[in-house]
Order: structure tokens, then C-alpha cells, then sequence
């Protein structure tokens, strides 16, 4: 309890952060270009084709992953938004403005792998009345509304504010994208991952485990590069950022841990 | 916790619950309403409504499926009783099959027929490769 207790008392510092995550980021960067290639290749060229599908399954390699960490994206800007609206921390609010673009970006690709996996599969690109494909769009439309919100108020803080309203108010949709395939009738399939079993032989999950946990990599080190990004922007009239930029950044660290 | 955060905690946390409890109760009233088809045991009793345009679920039942050209005709069934014919005319797609999970749109006709505008297959959970495939089906019952 004292390591957590001290670990949230530290990140309510955007510069602690940025020293710390540096070696993160450059190790999630290349796990997940490691993991990402190797799952990849494996799934679209060595493991078996599916038996009524045959190729077109493959396109399960980069939706999956893609829709999974697009909901954890979402997930993590609840707790964001939770962490900023209650506890006024900085850095929340930066994790809030850097996740956006990637959540978005993953649940374009998501939609849009699912639409060509659908074509030749279902028999069509899109349905309006498929529970799971319009909770899945509404995830996208919030991923809009963050980024449109942040945009459209001038006060930074004020726009912190807004966006982490919106973010948890949206994390309804969260369930009702899982639990989607359950509640109602859709076109769209249960869930071939679950806790409850695998419903596919190991020569095709694992391939699709290594891109899933390689998708979370790519989230990490992508959301760690524009949050540090982000702290630099937002310190740059800072001594800490002047230290930094002249290559003593490493000192700058240990004063800070004397006091 | 000091008491401005624990307030906001709870504000916060009410905004949860409250969105959550409305959006809830939303979906409880729409619940027919978003469920994308009937089955085919809401079609036999006459839950689905006819004369207009409805969309159906199933499964095509073994050796029911006649093709005429371009005309095709099925039974759609849950196996659990409940089936009823349907006609459609144009391309199925891929995964088309008899015991295969289809969905239906169309009007159901005097005669009890759904004449189908669009055939969609719906894919299962379940995927296995061609050999393990082939292994499930010679398996004797």
C-alpha cells in the first residue's frame, strides 16, 4: 500500500512522469513493433485457413486487436476523467487530451476492417440495425465529441472539465458494446475470446494473442510519447524543461527526489 | 480523502450511476426494438407482424434447400419445432448452407412463404481449420 501510496503522490507530477516513462516508452515501443510483426506474420501467413471462411478470417489478426484496446482506450479515459474531476491532478488531464486520437484512430480501423471482413462473410458492408455495429460507431462519435470538445473551449481547464464529463458519461457505452451480442439478436457473432473458453484451436489464437498484447504495447508507447510530449508543451516556460533541453536532464531528476 | 474531494467522489460517482441508470432504462424500453430479428418461433405464433417487411433468423434445414436458376427456396427452422419457408431470388452469399445461421428480409406472403429481398449469412464464434473440420463432421452422432 506505501509503493502505491507514494506512486500516486509522484504522479501528480507531470515532470516525474516525463523522466520516468522515458525507458517505458522505448521499451513498449519495441515490444510492440516485435510482438505486432511477429503476430502478424503468423496469423496472415502460417496459421491454417478457417473452414467455411477460409482466408478472409485472417482480417480477425487486426480486427480484434484493433477493437479491443479501442474500448480499453475508452476505459482508460473514464478513469481519466474520474481521476481529473475528482482529484484536480495535471497529469490527468493530460492523459485525457492524449488518448483521444489514438482510441479514435483504432476504432476507425476496427469499424473498417469489420466492414470488409462483413462484405464477403455476411453478405454486407454495414447494418444500422446490429446493436454490436452501432454501439461500436457510437464509440466512435464520443471519440469525435472529445476531440471536437477540447477543441471548441478556450480555457484549458475548462476544457479538461468538459471532456472528463463527457469521457465517463460515454463509459455507459462500454458494456453495451460487450454485452451487445448477448442481450440482443445481431448479426454480428458472439465473442470467440471470452473467459469462459477459446472457441478456435491454438495454430489460430495465439498468433491472435500476440497481436492483441502487441496492440496494447503499441497503445502504451504511443499514449507515453504524446503524454511526455504533451508535459513538455505545457512546462516549456519551466527551469526543469530548460535543464532538459540542454542535456542535464538527468540532474534535474535527482534534486528533485532530495526534497 | 479531505471533504472537497470526497464531495466531488460522490458527485462524480452519482453522475455514474446516473447515466448509467438512465441509458439502462432507455434500452429496457427499446429492447424489442433493437433486437435485429424474430426467430422463427416468434414468426410461427404470429409475433412477427405481417403484410410488412421483417426480419428473420435461423437456421436452413437440412436437404430443404431447392435452387432454380437464380431462385432459391429454404426452410428456415430453430430446431426447436418452429420453421417456416422462405423464397428468394438473386445471389447468396459465401457461406451460405444448409444448417448454416442466415438472416432474412422480406414480407411473409397469404401462403405463409417469406419472399426475401436479402439473405445475410451470420457467422458463429467458432472458427477451426479445414481438417479439424472435416474430422467434427464424420463423427458419428
Amino acid at each position: 500500500m506505501g509503493i502505491l501510496k507514494t506512486l500516486w503522490h509522484r504522479l501528480g507530477s507531470p515532470r516525474w512522469f516525463f523522466h520516468m516513462m522515458a525507458p517505458w516508452q522505448t521499451w513498449l515501443g519495441g515490444l510492440a513493433l516485435l510482438l505486432l510483426l511477429t503476430g502478424s506474420f503468423w496469423g496472415l501467413v502460417y496459421a491454417p485457413q478457417d473452414y467455411q471462411q477460409s482466408h478472409s478470417f485472417r482480417i480477425i489478426y487486426v480486427h480484434v486487436p484493433t477493437v479491443i484496446v479501442a474500448q480499453s482506450v475508452y476505459m482508460a479515459l473514464g478513469v481519466s476523467g474520474f481521476v481529473l474531476l475528482v482529484w484536480r491532478m495535471k497529469l490527468a488531464d493530460v492523459a485525457l487530451k492524449a488518448m483521444v486520437p489514438f482510441g479514435m484512430a483504432m476504432t476507425a480501423l476496427g469499424l473498417f476492417t469489420g466492414a470488409v471482413w462483413g462484405r464477403p462473410t455476411w453478405g454486407t458492408w454495414w447494418e444500422w440495425t446490429d446493436a454490436r455495429l452501432i454501439s461500436t460507431l457510437i464509440l466512435l462519435f464520443l471519440y469525435f465529441g472529445l476531440y471536437a470538445l477540447r477543441e471548441s473551449i478556450a480555457s484549458a481547464e475548462a476544457a479538461g472539465r468538459a471532456c472528463a464529463v463527457l469521457a465517463i458519461v460515454g463509459l455507459v457505452n462500454i458494456p453495451i458494446i460487450k454485452y451487445s451480442v448477448e442481450w440482443w439478436t445481431t448479426l454480428h457473432q458472439g465473442e470467440t475470446l471470452s473467459m469462459t473458453g477459446i472457441k478456435m484451436p491454438a495454430e489460430m489464437y495465439i498468433p491472435l494473442l500476440i497481436n492483441i498484447l502487441g496492440m496494447y504495447c503499441l497503445f502504451g508507447y504511443v499514449v507515453i510519447a504524446r503524454m511526455r510530449n504533451e508535459i513538455l508543451r505545457r512546462e516549456r516556460e519551466t527551469n526543469w524543461v530548460a535543464a532538459w533541453l540542454r542535456g542535464d536532464g538527468r540532474t534535474g531528476m535527482e534534486s528533485m527526489s532530495e526534497h | 480523502m479531505n471533504p472537497v474531494r470526497k464531495r466531488r467522489f460522490i458527485l462524480v460517482s452519482a453522475l455514474v450511476v446516473g447515466a448509467a441508470t438512465v441509458i439502462g432504462l432507455v434500452l429496457l424500453g427499446l429492447r424489442e426494438n433493437i433486437n435485429m430479428f424474430y426467430l422463427p418461433s416468434q414468426v410461427n405464433s404470429g409475433e412477427a407482424p405481417r403484410d410488412r417487411s421483417i426480419r428473420a433468423g435461423g437456421m436452413v434445414l437440412e436437404k430443404s434447400w431447392q435452387r432454380d436458376e437464380l431462385v432459391s427456396t429454404f426452410v428456415l427452422t430453430d430446431r426447436q419445432g418452429s420453421e417456416f419457408t422462405v423464397r428468394y431470388e438473386g445471389i447468396l452469399p459465401d457461406l451460405f448452407r444448409e444448417g448454416q445461421g442466415v438472416i432474412v428480409e422480406g414480407a411473409i406472403g397469404a401462403d405463409g412463404v417469406l419472399a426475401a429481398r436479402e439473405v445475410l449469412a451470420k457467422h458463429d464464434e467458432n472458427y477451426m481449420p479445414p481438417e479439424l473440420a472435416d474430422m467434427h463432421l464424420e463423427r458419428p452422432k
